[in-house]
């Protein structure tokens, strides 16, 4: 990934609220700290390089950004990046404490981090990918396009970034020590915070927190959604709310007193993976159901979608998105508003009971939590005055027109976009079911392209084969082979079509668990690899690695053997004392091995999803 | 959560015909001292069910049930109480009331259900599927009291002439057939189609319908109408109405959907091509059951999907209690369990020694209560009696030397000096004059039965005691 995107994006910090992020920031060399940095930096200053070595980097730290491998200490591929980043701070504002990859790592605010994002596209990562791949973008909606500030505006707005153009080997190390540096300051600063009075206890638990900015702020302590530069509203709609640390006791314990769906807690659990939710699976739905007339303030058809959650009925990112908002558009069909309340501050609140049980059911995907914040601005948009049937009919439409133009519309598109990328001859690639790719390859195949089809697919899902028999009964040439397999099967294949759950800002594609391999592989044998992604689906957040947000599904799945009884050896081991299971659900994609990713707003490089994210954002809002 | 409970009390049942008569109704047929309607309504109640609709067979019936049901839920449950001719059948009964049904799910419940199943769970599975009907499965009764084996043996050698047939797909979610009390070496018919849309069905036989269906109104009320212009009405749940959505789910002729269809044309979408784009992406999406793999054709290309519709089962887990009185057998089993493994359904709580001895009965000495036994308010019981598995009512009188085992006896009755009762079910108000003995028998309420006399495996009610003695 682009290691300067974080500096420059600290450089240009020069919004007041993005700086209230307040994870006291040091260098690796003092030299570069800024002047006026917050008291905290001050006072951290001194235990940066004490504490440097040591990097206690607690389970409890806000952002599970895992502990650093080796705390590197490379002065030389440092100092570049401290002097380019005192230069940009130095056009930033008076901005007092700067940020560096801290800020870039945390900042889910994304208008201001994109904004740097931007310049930070310079990339020759992405023009030398580009020439690699031998891609072209094409901008599917070319006038739109041309309004925003695209790639082709981006590298003129490089030029200054790019004469810092440093190797690969210098910019991980630099990436390395700045993750470090990171631990080092985190550490310090939960000192810090203790010296300085404020309830230190508070520290572990704030990201979880969600309104206490100012507090925050005073603290010195970092808040996620310190860019937010519109008001109350926008912090409330910024949907999924930081996500419980499941690490935390204490709030697990007052989370499961809330909890609608009785869960208990698997005994053993992966050390690296505490902080999510993972639950013993199996007598979850029966509790569930057998409290379905018990659960007032749950809407029915709330209540379907989330069992239907649970049980599995449903999967994949867009077809929940859409059950989800089926099943909101119907309970606010039937809602009243009671008498003493307004309907859209009860509205809210309403759907928010309902959000958070089918959280509950199942964490919330990316795609569905963009889909609540539109949803929730929309409520909140609402004129005061307007009658309540009005604001339903108006919620309703909205509703659909969400489906309509993020999911449906926006699959035709891609749908189009993708197809031009099929030529005659190729073989195409793709892994685990995604409804999106399917339709690309089934597009193609009535646009009577002659290619074949190979799907990968993996234990314990299988999800590949659904898509398969429906691909083959549609008449498409395919081959079906799992995982294992794929540096084999790689060898003939042109192009690889992937979906994605989500993508976040710093182009890391989000999806199905087994993608970052196929992408890694596919990139060894320079083939490109598409990904195919609604942008509704894209976010803000930045992430690094797979271990800060994922999701954890039943470990029996990946103990047994389907079909073969007789090799079952690790039937009723779930809780033995030292075997842990861990069946993740996603992967994080790194940038550099996607080669494209085809959106509604045409096809771009994974560098030019911040700006995606930043310019349509309002769009998004519906 | 838009669902509406039915309770079909009944009338006056005939398979239970000594135990129960125009005075004692079958939903107020005390089961551990409680009618057993009394059960259902308590489920319901623990599950937030509030407004009931109570059916019953035959104004008199519905008189007293409605009575008790004022008089003991009087402030806790909306109970409405429905008086039906009595020989309607279930479906008829349906039918008769099918105007009070406005939710768009029903729940139809059996009011001699006996269980500790939460009816949710199956309004929940319903639900998730969106299914026609979803009908609760619970596992076929062992009959017979564990300790006498000579009854248990008897009606175990009778039971497994008919027995229940019921088809599952391997999930265990979806009803594929249902013949109930077929006889076993009877041929079973089953639809090809069905077999051939689902692949592999289990059969099974260790499994009975418990009477409690969800059903979606608009079907229900479909299929009831339906069935008057085809002058042959259905007349029960069980027979007719449910084989017949079960055989008919993959050439549905109800409108299923109708609720889906409504929705999907307020959508609005602006070509149809987009819809069809939808509910192609959520299909795809979701696992298909057989349902769905069949309405889009053999290779999901069919342009308009064929009408399917689900049956859906909830099968009752092993730790749950389901049982129903719907024969004398059940009626004492369902005793016993009550106030053995049960006996967290009978409401009271039970003493470390296993029985519930009402603290106003009265004890002679050396008289000894063993487990699992209930004394009811105000009985007496004279010296050296021994009540083991027993069920007694309240204000009964028990001389002494009585001997009672594995029965039950109902309330107001009078045991003289004595006595011996084995395994059978003692009425309201019946008097034993001395030295009775009576194995595996039944005696209705009223009944004398003469000092001295001895009866096995017999049925006494008053009318017979008017033609015999």
């Amino acid at each position: 990934m682009d290691p300067r995107r974080p500096q420059s994006q600290a450089g240009s910090s020069n919004d007041p609220k993005i700086r209230q992020v307040g994870f006291t920031f040091s260098l690796q060399n003092p030299q570069s700290l800024h002047p006026s940095s917050s008291a905290i930096s001050g006072a951290g200053a001194g235990g940066v390089d004490g504490d440097f070595s040591s990097t206690p980097v607690a389970s409890t730290c806000p952002v599970m950004i895992p502990p650093p491998r080796v705390p590197v200490q490379v002065p030389t591929a440092c100092r570049p990046v401290a002097a380019g980043d005192s230069i940009l701070a130095a056009d930033s504002d008076n901005s007092g404490d700067a940020e560096l990859s801290e800020e870039w790592v945390r900042s889910s605010s994304g208008m201001y981090s994109l904004g740097f994002s931007m310049s930070g596209i310079n990339s020759p990562v992405a023009t030398e990918r580009n020439e690699e791949v031998e891609l072209d973008f094409v901008d599917g909606t070319g006038a739109k396009m041309s309004d925003a500030p695209m790639p082709n505006k981006d590298m003129k707005a490089a030029s200054k970034p790019l004469k810092e153009k440093t190797s690969k080997a210098e910019r991980r190390a630099m990436q390395e020590a700045q993750r470090a540096a990171k631990a080092a300051k985190r550490a310090e600063s939960s000192e810090t915070g203790a010296h300085g009075g404020e309830k230190p206890a508070k520290l572990p638990k704030q990201p979880p927190k969600k309104k206490d900015a100012p507090l925050a702020s005073s603290a010195g302590v970092s808040e996620k959604k310190g860019g937010d530069r519109s008001s109350e509203k926008d912090k409330k709609k910024d949907v999924p709310p930081p996500r419980m640390q499941y690490d935390d006791k204490s709030r697990v314990e007052k989370a499961k007193k809330r909890s609608v769906v009785k869960q208990t807690e698997a005994r053993n659990r992966v050390e690296l993976f505490q902080h999510l939710p993972q639950y013993e699976f199996g007598n979850q739905l029966q509790d569930l159901e057998s409290k379905f007339f018990k659960l007032d303030p749950v809407h029915p058809a709330v209540y379907k979608v989330g069992v239907q959650y649970l049980a599995g009925n449903v999967t994949g990112s867009n077809a929940r998105c859409i059950a989800m908002l089926h099943a909101f558009k119907e309970a606010i069909e039937d809602y009243h508003t009671p008498p003493d309340k307004t309907l859209i501050r009860d509205l809210t609140a309403r759907l928010s009971s309902y959000i958070s049980f089918l959280n509950e059911c199942r964490p919330l995907s990316i795609s569905m939590g963009n889909a609540i914040r539109s949803l929730k601005s929309c409520i909140a948009k609402l004129p005061l005055s307007i009658s309540e049937s009005e604001a339903k009919t108006i919620l309703g439409s909205d509703i659909d027109r969400f489906i309509n133009e993020k999911i449906v519309i926006a699959n035709k598109v891609i749908v189009e976009h993708a197809a031009t990328k099929v030529r005659d001859g190729d073989v195409l690639l793709t892994y685990g079911a995604s409804s999106i790719v399917e339709m690309v390859l089934v597009h193609a195949y009535e646009l009577g392209r002659q290619f074949r089809v190979v799907i990968v697919d993996s234990r314990p899902k299988f999800e590949g084969q659904a898509m398969l028999r429906r691909l083959v009964t549609k008449g498409l040439s395919c081959t079906y082979t799992h995982i294992n397999a794929i540096s084999y099967v790689m060898h003939e294949v042109t192009r690889v079509f992937l979906g994605a759950a989500s993508v976040f800002s710093n182009g890391t594609v989000y999806s199905r668990v087994g993608t970052a391999c196929v992408a890694m592989v596919a990139h060894a044998f320079r083939v490109p690899v598409l990904v195919c992604c609604e942008a509704y689906k894209f976010h803000e957040r930045v992430q690094l690695d797979s271990i800060c947000t994922n999701e954890l599904d039943d470990p029996c799945a990946i103990t047994r053997v389907p079909g073969r009884k007789e090799i079952n050896y690790l039937n009723n081991w779930i809780n033995k004392e030292n075997l842990q299971l861990l069946n993740l659900l996603y992967d994080v994609t790194p940038a550099d091995f996607i080669s494209l990713i085809i959106t509604d707003y045409g096809m771009v490089p994974p560098t030019s999803v911040p700006v995606i994210v930043r310019e349509y954002r309002k769009e998004h809002l519906f | 959560m838009d669902f509406q409970v039915v309770v079909l009390a009944g009338g006056t049942s005939k398979a239970l015909v000594p135990l129960v008569s125009k005075e004692v109704p079958k939903a107020l047929l005390p089961v551990a001292n409680r009618p057993v309607i009394s059960y259902v309504l308590d489920l319901l109640e623990q599950n937030n069910l509030n407004d009931i609709i109570v059916v019953v067979g035959g104004d008199d019936a519905a008189v007293k049930v409605g009575g008790w049901i004022s008089s003991a839920y009087v402030d806790r449950l909306r109970v409405e109480v429905v008086a039906v001719p009595e020989d309607k059948g279930t479906a008829g009964t349906l039918r008769a009331i099918s105007r009070r049904l406005t939710a768009s799910d029903i729940l139809v419940v059996s009011g001699d259900l006996v269980s500790d199943v939460p009816p949710g769970a199956v309004a929940a599975a319903h639900r998730r599927h969106d299914a026609v009907v979803t009908a609760m499965l619970c596992s076929t009764p062992v009959s017979g009291p564990t300790e006498s084996v000579s009854a248990g043996g008897k009606d175990k050698a009778k039971k497994p002439a008919r027995c229940n047939i019921i088809g599952l797909d391997v999930t265990k979610q979806f009803l594929l057939h249902i013949a109930s009390g077929t006889e076993v070496n009877k041929d079973i018919r089953v639809q090809k189609s069905i077999l051939r849309a689902v692949g592999q069905m289990d059969i099974r036989t260790d499994l009975m319908d418990a009477h409690l269906y969800a059903f979606k109104r608009c079907v229900l009320q479909e299929v009831l109408d339906k069935d008057l212009d085809q002058k042959e009405k259905f007349q029960s749940l069980k027979k007719d109405v449910l084989p017949y959505l079960v055989r008919t789910q993959l050439r549905s002729a109800v409108v299923a959907n109708s609720r889906a269809q409504e929705e999907n044309g307020n959508y609005k979408m602006p070509t149809q091509q987009s819809q069809v784009m939808l509910s192609q992406l959520m299909a795809n999406a979701s696992t298909p059951s057989f349902h769905e793999l069949f309405a889009f054709g053999p290779n999901g290309s069919a342009r308009v999907p064929k009408r399917t519709h689900k049956c859906c089962v909830y099968i009752v887990p092993k730790d749950k209690y389901c049982a129903r009185l719907n024969s004398i057998q059940a009626y004492s089993d369902i005793n016993r369990d009550i106030i053995g493994e049960a006996n967290h359904l009978s409401g009271c709580s039970f003493s470390p020694q296993n029985n519930f001895i009402h603290p106003s009965a009265e004890l002679g000495s050396k008289s000894t209560v063993g487990p699992h036994c209930m004394l009811g308010e105000g009985s007496q019981m004279g010296d050296k009696c021994s009540v083991k598995r027993s069920v007694i009512g309240r204000h009964c009188r028990i001389g002494s030397n009585v001997k009672i085992a594995n029965s039950v006896v109902m309330n107001h009755v009078t045991i003289a000096d004595g006595c011996s009762i084995q395994g059978s079910v003692v009425c309201s108000t019946v008097q034993l004059q001395e030295r009775v003995v009576l194995k595996d028998c039944q005696v209705g309420a009223g009944f004398v039965v003469t000092a001295g006399s001895e009866y096995k495996g017999e049925s006494l009610a008053k009318k017979e005691k008017n033609i015999s003695i």
